[in-house]
């Protein structure tokens, strides 16, 4: 049974409550922090824990606080962004249903190491039931003296706000979310300047995903040394993977990053291996955005190692022949899904989503999925496949923010290992119609 | 700026250039100028938080400074990005940057209606001169494209949404020129338009500079639509005292008729900043409703003189500046005496005398008619009308 750090006590009865929270030991990394530690003391634990951003880009949290910018008088804000909506992405919803208090533990540990005293929730429009328990452990927390002025007697003040979203997946981005949070059209920003320097209202500001700042708590619990024990490498301790598609246990499975992609897929801990006996066809390790693997590479690296479920092994190769880690979403695809089909399902989300800022992202995405729509009907050209990886290719690094990127990298990576199987719609168009799936020809014979 | 502070110097396509610290890339090129100035269809210097948006002005960013000579990864916006001391970019050296640019521009056109025949923009669009420079014959976007209904905001501005390429300059005027902003962007992603909240007229006094600063044409001045083509217009520079705003303006001209009005460009298509009388402060000459809209009449204003056009475009093919001399042999054909209009060729051959009443003349005019010399052809009426 592999180690867990966050969802340990998640599923002890009523834990959502504040006094069932507090007997499980909550808020004791607060009474550290604030009573025996310096915030500086704080960050440096986050440091020397080698804990990486959960939202995707994996960029280490130690390193991202001591960037933030601390000028006199100006005040710092810490933003926690909540704004789950990449497809196949949901560990946060999980995390903050079920344990909620963790995270508020997590905002008060991290807005005091950043000298933050105003911290905010942005969470996304659709989870309105998670608003209301949020707000119900702010209140409880408030009620309980670890929230408001003066916390323990230390002097540090603290306020948290919750604020939902409209339903827009740019504002996950961290400058749109931070021009939403203040009443604007949700547009990102151009970095520079990084929200490090000018975020939330022109202020110094950090924003992190909802599962780092849970992770803070048992790095201030049990020091960051403990913390970067767990793991290999780079990738240190537990990570939240949501898992989903054609699998026979989908849910959020905590692990630590030690085991294999394989055993992953198909051990009864975690996804309990491929629903209805189908074979692996291909996966996207980490939401929506990153490049999917065809079975062969995703348990196996170019190199022939086994690649394992951390940052270094599932980006090893680049995007040639691997992947990333991203946020954690976990999507399985077996052997009757069609790739193309799956691929204009993603493409169509991007151009809905797209804000339409800048013109790459905004022209481009559209045109991709009309391109995706004909070839998955049946009407494409073969030029269209060469001129979908166009088309990638030039929004890909173009646009202000990565959701240009988000929408390019599918796109590329299913041309770039699943190019037959466009082929194949191409040549049989009244095929491709009324069976909707590929050619399956990727599942490996694998351990059942 | 005081004269201590430090240049930076910032090598682009080759040529080092020196410029003050917080200078943006794009305009240490706009220094240097010609075909190294990148490209910018949303960026404008005068308004503030413009920029980013189109991606024309991607380049290439080899060198990031003399400290940390790393090069960028990523193509950048160079009007958005600043200059650091040391600073190598390539723009029309590198290969890459002409590849997303003639990228961008194909993106940008696939919903562009290319209705330049049509358009009132046509001559002085940039997206015209970017297609030129960058565009490819034909399309490979093989699917509707997306259309607006055209709208009215206010009596004096026309919106075609259709051809709007989404540069956000007219909602920065909005923001930061006028008292209320009643227009920006409604719905996301490649449905996204220009309205104002909900189809209301816009009325305020510099209202019509969207006109001026819409590198498209998707913003038009009512008054002006389908009056004339650009490249048939005479521009004049000239003034007069108005109460709201600097009063310089450029008058487009048809024979003695105003056309139309708009603000004074500098040769990057921005307006020109003025010093103010007053207050000595230099101010972007934007210009007032009224100056544009109602004061066109020649007799409203002070003429300067010609105006000197140095861009790129049809219109400016330098042909305001002076007139072209015609070659030597009209000059022979007419005595050795230079014709100062196209009009004294025929004057040459007679077709437009007013001596020859051709009132008078019973049945079509013919060749015979005209065919006599200029000497006699007050005779030549004589004798017609003797005839009859």
């Amino acid at each position: 049974m592999a180690k867990k750090l966050l969802l340990e006590k998640a599923h002890i009865e009523n834990i959502r409550l504040y006094d069932v929270y507090r007997r499980e030991g909550g808020y004791r990394s607060v009474e550290k922090a604030l009573k025996k530690m310096t915030p500086d003391e704080v960050t440096e634990e986050v440091k020397k824990s080698g804990l990486r951003g959960r939202g995707g880009a994996g960029f280490p949290t130690g390193l991202k606080w001591s960037f933030l910018a601390k000028p006199e008088g100006v005040p710092r804000y810490l933003v926690v962004n909540a704004d789950e909506s990449e497809p196949g992405t949901f560990k946060d919803r999980y995390l903050m249903e079920f344990i909620p208090h963790l995270l508020i533990e997590g905002m008060i540990c991290s807005s005091f190491a950043l000298g933050a005293n105003r911290s905010y929730i942005y969470i996304r429009g659709e989870y309105a039931w998670i608003v209301d328990i949020l707000e119900q452990a702010i209140t409880e927390a408030k009620n309980n003296g670890w929230l408001g002025k003066n916390i323990l007697g230390s002097g540090y003040d603290l306020e948290i706000f919750v604020h939902p979203g409209a339903g827009a997946y740019i504002c996950g981005e961290e400058t749109a979310l931070l021009e939403s949070l203040e009443g604007k059209r949700g547009n990102p920003r151009i970095k520079p300047p990084f929200p490090a320097v000018k975020g939330l209202w022109d202020c110094p500001t950090v924003v992190n995903n909802v599962e780092t700042i849970a992770a803070v708590v048992p790095i201030v619990n049990d020091s960051g040394d403990a913390y970067a024990k767990i793991g290999i490498g780079k990738s240190t301790g537990t990570k939240l993977i949501s898992a989903c598609g054609n699998i026979n246990k989908p849910g959020v499975f905590e692990i630590d990053m030690t085991i294999s992609v394989e055993e992953f897929i198909y051990s009864d801990e975690y996804c309990g291996g491929i629903a209805n006996g189908r074979k692996l066809k291909a996966c996207i390790p980490g939401g929506s955005s990153v490049p999917i693997l065809p079975a062969n590479l995703l348990l196996k690296t170019a190199k022939g190692e086994q690649r394992m479920m951390t940052y270094e092994s599932l980006s090893d190769g680049g995007f040639q022949t691997g992947s990333m880690m991203g946020s954690g979403g976990f999507i399985v695809l077996d052997d009757r899904q069609c790739v193309v089909r799956h691929t204009y399902t993603l493409a169509r989300f991007y151009r809905h989503e797209s804000c339409g800022q800048c013109s790459p992202c905004r022209e481009g995405t559209g045109w991709m999925e009309r391109i995706l729509l004909n070839i998955e009907n049946g009407k494409g050209k073969m030029k269209d496949i060469d001129l979908l990886w166009d088309i990638q290719g030039k929004i890909e690094g173009n646009t202000i923010c990565p959701l240009g990127d988000a929408a390019a990298w599918p796109v590329a990576a299913a041309i770039r290992h699943f190019r037959d199987e466009f082929e194949w719609h191409v040549t049989n168009p009244e095929d491709c119609l009324k069976r909707n799936y590929g050619l399956a020809n990727y599942a490996d014979a694998l351990p059942a | 700026m005081s004269e201590e502070t430090k240049l930076f110097k910032v090598t682009i396509d080759n040529i080092t250039v020196e410029v003050p610290p917080g200078t943006t890339i794009l305009e240490a090129a706009r220094k240097i100028g010609g075909d190294v100035a990148p490209p910018a269809m949303c960026f404008y210097s005068k308004l503030e938080g413009s920029g980013g948006k189109c991606r024309t002005c991607l380049v290439e960013v080899a060198q990031g400074s003399e400290k940390d000579p790393r090069p960028m990864p990523k193509l950048m916006a160079s009007c958005r990005t600043t200059v650091m001391d040391g600073m190598v970019v390539k723009n029309i050296t590198s290969e890459r940057v002409i590849e997303a640019r003639n990228g961008v521009v194909e993106i940008l056109l696939i919903n562009h209606p290319l209705d330049c025949p049509i358009c009132d923009q046509a001559g002085e669009c940039d997206l015209q001169d970017l297609s030129y420079g960058h565009g490819t014959e034909g399309t490979r976007f093989e699917f509707p494209k997306r259309v607006f209904e055209k709208e009215d905001i206010g009596p004096l501005i026309q919106l075609h949404m259709t051809r709007c390429i989404l540069c956000y300059r007219c909602t920065y005027v909005a923001d930061q020129l006028t008292d209320k902003r009643v227009h920006g962007i409604l719905d996301r992603g490649e449905r996204a338009e220009i309205s104002t909240y909900i189809s209301k007229a816009i009325d305020n006094d510099f209202s019509g500079n969207m006109i001026d600063v819409c590198p498209v044409g998707a913003l038009t001045d009512k008054t002006f639509r389908f009056k004339n083509r650009v490249w048939f217009t005479k521009p004049v520079d000239a003034h007069r005292d108005c109460d709201k705003c600097c009063g310089k303006v450029v008058l487009w001209n048809r024979g003695d008729e105003v056309m139309r009005v708009t603000t004074r460009d500098d040769e990057w298509g921005e307006v020109q900043s003025f010093v103010d009388e007053k207050t000595g402060e230099k101010k972007p000459g934007w210009i007032c409703n009224t100056c544009r809209f109602e004061k066109k009449k020649v007799a409203d204003w002070v003429i300067e003189g010609e105006t000197n056009i140095k861009r790129h475009s049809v219109i400016a093919q330098n042909k305001y500046q002076k007139l072209v001399v015609p070659k030597d042999t009209i000059t022979e054909v007419m005595d050795g005496r230079p014709p100062k209009l196209l009009m004294d060729i025929h004057d040459e051959s007679d077709v437009n005398d007013p001596a020859i009443d051709l009132s008078l003349i019973n049945g079509p005019a013919t060749s015979k008619t005209f065919n006599n010399t200029s000497k006699d052809k007050k005779e030549t009426t004589k004798k017609i009308t003797e005839q009859e």
